[in-house]
């Protein structure tokens, strides 16, 4: 099995994913690109379980991994429509309060 | 559960960790339910504490009878009732014959990379004596407290805080471990943050608190570094063990232990309010009375003394201590500088906590300084003695703040003359003042005698002479405290007070409530309800309340009968019986016997308390005499006097005092001519030790105070206050860029290690 294809398929998903993770504006969007981050770092975790020896330990992290960014995505999304309740936008360069 | 102890060890010995426990349980349930409830949290605070006060005592109780027990069929309790005055050598080795164990209770808490670390506790006579005072002069505090903070917007959160402070204090006192230790002591160290800074909205007052917290913090790293020596060298941090190898110490890596003694006396530097690190403790005035009265007796500031008591050996063998030839150690320089540059201060002062504030530095310093020449025994007793007077100072003039001087705490402006109408506390305040200037047959006398007995034995000469001079000013600044308060002509918020028109004070305090929170500087904002004040006792009818009176009375008591636990004078060693197994023994270790007490040797320092108290009165009817006459105009002294007393008592006018001496005789060399040539020979004195006095605790304030110790202060934050606006662009506060920066920086870490690896 040829796993330079898993990992440049993990390498292609990670680059869009922080590609939207620095140019995109709305905050929804924002999230959906973390979540194909931390799913190219399960694809090489699995790659990688399959290429060394099938242990599980490569899928006990990815079903980690899984179960953290679902948790993850709802407290994100929680504050995001907080967010929009408050302000009717969602849009991330209003959100600046944090600024130094 | 094991323990260590014998196997008779009684209840109360086995089950001292609830001590702790108790208030510590009872911080959580006021914090839940305290607002609930009819008395705002303040019911569970005190119950908490009056158990924990009943548990102590019951353990004190069986401390006692365990330490009697060998004693009892055996010669030892017949040469000690025969010894009669002072001590001998030979008696100290019967002892030995029946070492006192302690009683170790300990729970596994947690393992890490081989080393145990548990929680329990340590009963010996060290731990049985701070437990029972913690524990009671709390109680006191917290029942004084339901009057004085009484309506106070933060009510609840105040007893939760002041709880879990005396929790921190007991977990810390009862610590077997060093582990524990820095649990209670960093417990106590975020209590005395929100204490201080309990009335925050003052800016002040929010300062005065980070200004402790991070003073302390400074020492606190050297707890740290402290701990973390003494387990590379004993490879334990058990108390009972390091003292023991301590006690015993042979090895080769000495210079490893004098490491490890000299990190954990910064700690004790920082957190009893030594020397260099003494600048918070006058600032943590700011924080209500009853906090400054529990900070300064019982808790916090004796902790350092605690910590090197505790760990006697480590400092006694690592600081080479009574070794012969000896003339000096770090911790005895310390306690010396401490005691003289304190006391100097204390003159300076108006406000009425702060003379007591720099009067705890002070009396730690002697403390410090009976550790540093081998007075163990001195200095815990003096632990033990001085809480009680200091609490009951501190209460009282909280008491004069609450019902005599509406909220002020400046002598100068708000007191005077108040010995009528206060009887109560007049009365404890003079007991006490007695006591903490070593009068005899007061408690303080015991203490501070056998501290200053022990430097001049223990061929520390210097500090003999250091700590009578030290004595004969505690009694001039505290007898300048007391004129100004008590005596003399009753001014401002005072005067309002001694000359209303109600009979009962009460009553005409509370016409004044509001009026009096609109100009008081010190943040005593409470209040918010109309002030309905609980009836005072029938004796003293214009006194503060019973909640305040009630425990000044026990206090002031105590402050007389404690000393006679331990009066060499008398030829009484109880105490020293029985905490005398805490202090360790061992081949490299030889703490000398305390010095048999003899008149004579008492004689100079007495003489010299008598000495500054005799100077400092007459200067106080001279100084504050005119002063009384400045403030109701022209009165039959200044027309005694004449025109050319007007310049006299105009430079003595108000707070300034001191300083408009030194700029009225500078800036105007004319008039200074006419004060000179106007003056008795007493006046004349007046201006010389005045001066004098004020150039030096002006030296002390603006050099090593505000130049050296501030500067380095100011100087770490300016630091990062410029790292702060140099890094400030970065948190522009849009997520996007984070994001950038998060996966830029892990791209270079990612670069680096492919360059690295290949």
């Amino acid at each position: 099995m040829l796993i330079n294809q898993f990992l440049i398929l993990g390498a292609v998903l990670f680059c869009i994913g922080v590609y939207g993770v620095i140019v995109r504006k709305n905050a929804v969007l924002v999230l959906m690109s973390i979540e194909l981050i931390l799913n190219s770092v399960n694809i090489n975790l699995l790659a990688f379980d399959r290429l060394w020896g099938g242990q599980v330990d490569g899928n006990v992290f990815a079903l980690y991994i899984i179960a953290i960014a679902a948790a993850e995505v709802g407290v994100g999304l929680a504050m995001v429509l907080l967010i929009f309740r408050n302000r009717k936008t969602i849009a991330l360069d209003d959100l600046s309060e944090m600024k130094g | 559960m094991f323990a260590a102890g014998t196997e008779s060890a009684g209840w109360f010995l086995e089950h001292a960790w609830l001590i702790p426990l108790i208030p510590a349980v009872a911080f959580f349930l006021i914090i839940g339910v305290g607002k609930r409830l009819p008395r705002g949290g303040s019911e569970i605070g005190i119950a908490s504490m009056l158990a924990s006060l009943v548990i102590a005592a019951g353990t004190a109780y069986q401390w006692i009878q365990r330490v009697d027990a060998p004693v009892a069929e055996g010669e030892l309790g017949l040469s000690r009732a025969s010894a009669g005055f002072g001590r001998v050598v030979s008696e100290k080795v019967a002892t030995e014959g029946h070492e006192v164990l302690p009683v170790i209770n300990s729970w596994n808490w947690f393992d890490i990379g081989g080393l145990k670390v548990s929680i329990g506790s340590h009963i010996d006579g060290l731990a049985v004596t701070l437990l029972l005072l913690v524990a009671f002069i709390s109680t006191l505090v917290q029942i004084y407290s339901t009057e004085y903070v009484r309506g106070d917007r933060r009510y609840t959160h105040f007893f939760a805080s002041i709880t879990l402070f005396s929790a921190g204090m007991l977990t810390m006192v009862l610590a077997p471990n060093m582990v524990q230790f820095i649990l209670g002591w960093e417990i106590m160290g975020l209590c005395s943050f929100l204490l201080i800074g309990h009335w925050w909205e003052q800016k002040a007052n929010s300062e005065a608190a980070l200004k402790a917290f991070w003073t302390v913090r400074v020492g606190d790293m050297g707890l740290l570094v402290g701990t973390a020596a003494l387990l590379s060298v004993f490879g334990t941090l058990e108390i009972s063990e390091i003292n023991e190898k301590a006690a015993n110490f042979a090895g080769d890596n000495k210079g490893m232990l004098m490491f490890a003694a000299v990190a954990l006396f910064i700690a004790c530097i920082g957190k009893s309010g030594q020397f260099p690190l003494h600048t918070w403790l006058p600032d943590a005035m700011a924080g209500p009375t009853p906090v400054s009265s529990l900070l300064h007796s019982s808790t916090m500031v004796v902790a350092g003394v605690f910590l090197v008591a505790r760990l006697y050996p480590v400092f006694h063998v690592g600081l080479d201590i009574n070794i012969a030839g000896q003339d000096f150690n770090l911790i005895a320089v310390i306690g010396g500088i401490t005691i003289l540059i304190a006391a100097g201060l204390a003159f300076v002062q108006d406000d009425i906590k702060k003379v007591l504030a720099y009067s705890t530095v002070s009396q730690l310093g002697y403390m410090m300084l009976g550790l540093g020449v081998g007075a163990w025994t001195g200095a815990v007793f003096h632990i033990f003695t001085h809480a009680f007077f200091k609490c009951a100072l501190f209460l009282c003039a909280g008491s004069i703040a609450h019902t005599g001087s509406h909220h002020s705490f400046d002598m100068k402006t708000d007191m005077g003359g108040l010995r009528k109408k206060m009887p109560v506390t007049f009365g404890v305040w003079m007991v006490s003042t007695a006591a903490l200037c070593g009068v005899p047959f007061f408690s303080g006398f015991f203490s501070k005698d056998e501290i200053i007995d022990s430097a001049k034995y223990n061929d520390y000469k210097l500090f003999y002479f250091v700590a009578i001079i030290g004595a004969a000013m505690t009694a001039a600044y505290m007898t300048r405290a007391t004129y100004l308060t008590f005596f003399g002509k009753a001014r401002g918020g005072a005067a309002h007070f001694v000359h209303g028109d109600d009979a009962l004070a009460t009553n005409a305090h509370d016409a004044h409530t509001v009026d009096a929170h609109a100009a008081d500087a010190h943040g005593h904002d409470d209040h918010h309800a109309p002030a309905h004040h609980s009836a005072p006792l029938p004796f003293a009818k214009s006194d503060s309340s019973w909640q305040i009176t009630i425990p000044l009375i026990i206090l002031g008591v105590l402050a007389v009968v404690s000393g006679y636990l331990n009066a060499p004078a008398l030829g009484i060693h109880w105490f020293e019986h029985m905490t005398e197994s805490s202090i360790g023994s061992g081949t490299a270790m030889s703490v000398p016997p305390p010095p048999k007490f003899t008149w004579a040797a008492a004689a100079p320092g007495l003489l010299l308390v008598a000495l500054g108290f005799v100077v400092s009165l007459a200067l106080c009817k001279a100084v504050f005499g005119e002063k009384k006459n400045a403030l109701q105009g022209l009165t039959q002294r200044n027309v005694l006097l004449g025109a050319g007393h007007k310049f006299l008592v105009n430079k003595y006018y108000l707070d300034a005092l001191y300083e408009k001496v030194i700029v009225h005789s500078i800036a105007h060399p004319i008039s200074r001519v006419v004060y000179w040539t106007n003056q008795n020979i007493l006046d004349g004195m007046v201006n010389a030790v005045g001066k004098g006095g004020k150039r030096s605790g002006e030296f002390v304030y603006k050099y090593l105070d505000q130049g050296l110790v501030d500067g380095a202060v100011n100087g770490s934050g300016a630091t990062a206050r410029g790292a702060g606006t140099a890094l400030q662009p970065v948190q522009s506060g849009k997520v996007n860029l984070y994001g950038a920066l998060l996966f830029g920086a892990a791209a270079v870490g990612a670069l680096v290690l492919v360059l690295v690896n290949s």
